[in-house]
């Protein structure tokens, strides 16, 4: 479902195989299951010397195709398991204590969309696939945590209108027009390749994690606490800035 | 008139001009704060004072807090630079005239947020960066810095390059990116001169100074409402009352 290998200082969170990557609970707690891996090994080899990114990757077509509304069937309530099963992931990945990158190498829609979102930099494909946020088109509201997330990472109002209220499928040159994608690519390899090099150039910097973590946090308050994250007080931020004299 | 040798305020027509003086670092400890304060109150209570800009001498805008300074008193301490720097802030939001920045050079961490405080931004186009220091630094950002930045580099990918990436914005990327509204070419006193014309346009305008500042307040609710109550309340009411503001002279 999905595999993590560390490449020097980068850690690589592969979706494996040919499919859609549907977020159902198998691929979601694989995947909780590698950021916590991540989370650790970075937290234990901070005092080593800090410096470590992420780079989320996937095989084949598709990115990710959104949660497993095949397996949700017609059952509202499987579909809010699912929803409610994603929410953590994208907790963790907005706190994980280094940059993360996602690699868009195929169609990202919905939850996949999302998934990508949460990433601090998308490098995407131009050749093929799409960033497409289908709920209006399928007639489901967005969650809550989606919407927070959505407003938080596309700042434009135009570019929110079309993602959100028209289910614009976006290519990744206007993407990175609207300030969603950072970096276009040729195709897939180069897609990985340059999430990979972009990954190494931001873990060289050897930023704190903890600090890099409430940074972001600090920057996207409304969004992560929509997916459960405590902000730190200012009085536990002072104590940090006394420690850095 | 000069507070204290560390900034002077000049007139330039009705134009208020502040510059924090000498060729240092100009770091936002205690007394730079104070010397601020006072002069954008001395701003604040002079007749006819239509616009104010504020600059500063030498390679440096301000390069933030001064943290020499923070080594050297008990902790408690630091909290009174924040409160007397979100007092600056207030004190600026709450400015009855139009404000201008002129970033004559370096402005990192605090003295970035305290560029971007004001209404309008001209940067020096071929020396000095904006710049949040602060995750290469390895310090954690309070919630009134976030809310600022939020709301006046609202761009997310602009922001994330300047608070996660540590990036330092020269001002051709910072006015193409919209951080900053121009870039002037030369020396700083050539950027101090279009900054002061900027300002008299402003002033030219004639708006009601209490207008002014009730509307920034209301365009930047969550930021005033993260530094209004460490802002200088008592102000002399005659600059109110008794003094026609006339920038035509």
């Amino acid at each position: 479902m999905c595999t993590l290998e560390q490449r020097g200082r980068v850690f690589v969170l592969t979706l494996t195989g040919d499919g859609e990557h549907r977020l159902g609970h198998p691929l979601i707690a694989s995947i909780r299951s590698a950021l916590a891996s991540v989370a650790a090994t970075a937290a234990q080899a901070n005092g080593a010397g800090p410096g470590a990114a992420l780079v989320t990757v996937a095989e084949g077509r598709f990115f990710s195709n959104g949660l497993d509304i095949g397996w949700a069937g017609t059952s509202r309530a499987r579909l809010g398991e699912l929803v409610a099963a994603l929410r953590p992931v994208a907790a963790d990945l907005l706190a994980l204590p280094m940059p993360t990158v996602a690699a868009v190498t195929g169609h990202a829609s919905a939850g996949g969309f999302l998934l990508a979102l949460c990433h601090d930099y998308r490098v995407m494909r131009a050749d093929r696939g799409v960033l497409y946020m289908s709920e209006v088109d399928i007639g489901l509201p967005l969650p809550p945590y989606f919407m927070a997330l959505l407003r938080a990472k596309i700042t434009a109002a135009h570019a929110l209108r079309d993602v959100v209220l028209r289910g614009r499928k976006l290519r990744a040159p206007e993407a990175k027009e609207m300030g969603i994608v950072d970096v276009v690519c040729p195709g897939a390899p180069e897609t990985a390749a340059e999430a990979l090099r972009l990954a190494e150039e931001l873990a060289a910097r050897k930023w704190d994690g903890a600090v890099y973590a409430s940074i972001r946090i600090s920057m996207f308050p409304d969004a992560c606490r929509s997916v459960g994250i405590v902000e730190e007080s200012d009085e536990e931020k002072a104590r940090n800035f006394a420690s850095k004299l | 008139m000069d507070t204290g040798s560390m900034c002077t305020v000049e007139r330039r027509g009705c134009v208020h001009l502040i510059t924090i003086t000498g060729a240092g670092e100009h770091r936002l400890g205690l007394p730079l704060i104070s010397a601020l304060r006072s002069a954008v109150a001395a701003v604040r209570a002079s007749p006819g004072a239509g616009a104010i800009v504020l600059a500063a001498e030498g390679k440096y805008f301000s390069n933030g807090f001064d943290q020499a300074w923070a080594r050297t008193v008990p902790r408690h301490l630091h909290a009174s630079m924040s409160e007397g720097f979100r007092g600056l802030l207030a004190d600026l939001l709450a400015l009855p005239m139009p404000t201008v920045a002129a970033v004559t050079g370096h402005a990192a961490a605090a003295g970035c947020a305290l560029a971007l405080a004001h209404d309008t931004i001209v940067m020096r186009a071929s020396r000095g960066f904006l710049y949040m220091s602060e995750v290469d630094a390895g310090i954690k950002i309070v919630d009134y810095f976030a809310e600022l930045l939020r709301q006046k580099v609202p761009d997310a990918a602009t922001r994330r390059d300047m608070l996660l990436a540590g990036s330092k914005m020269t001002a051709g990327e910072a006015v193409r990116r919209g951080v900053v509204d121009a870039t002037a070419d030369g020396s700083v006193e050539d950027v101090v001169a279009t900054a002061v014309a900027a300002a008299e346009g402003l002033a030219a305008r004639g708006w009601d100074g209490e207008v002014v500042a009730e509307v920034r307040k209301a365009m930047w609710p969550a930021v005033w409402g993260k530094v209004k109550d460490y802002g200088t309340r008592s102000f002399v009411l005659c600059s109110r009352t008794c003094i026609a503001r006339n920038c035509l002279q």
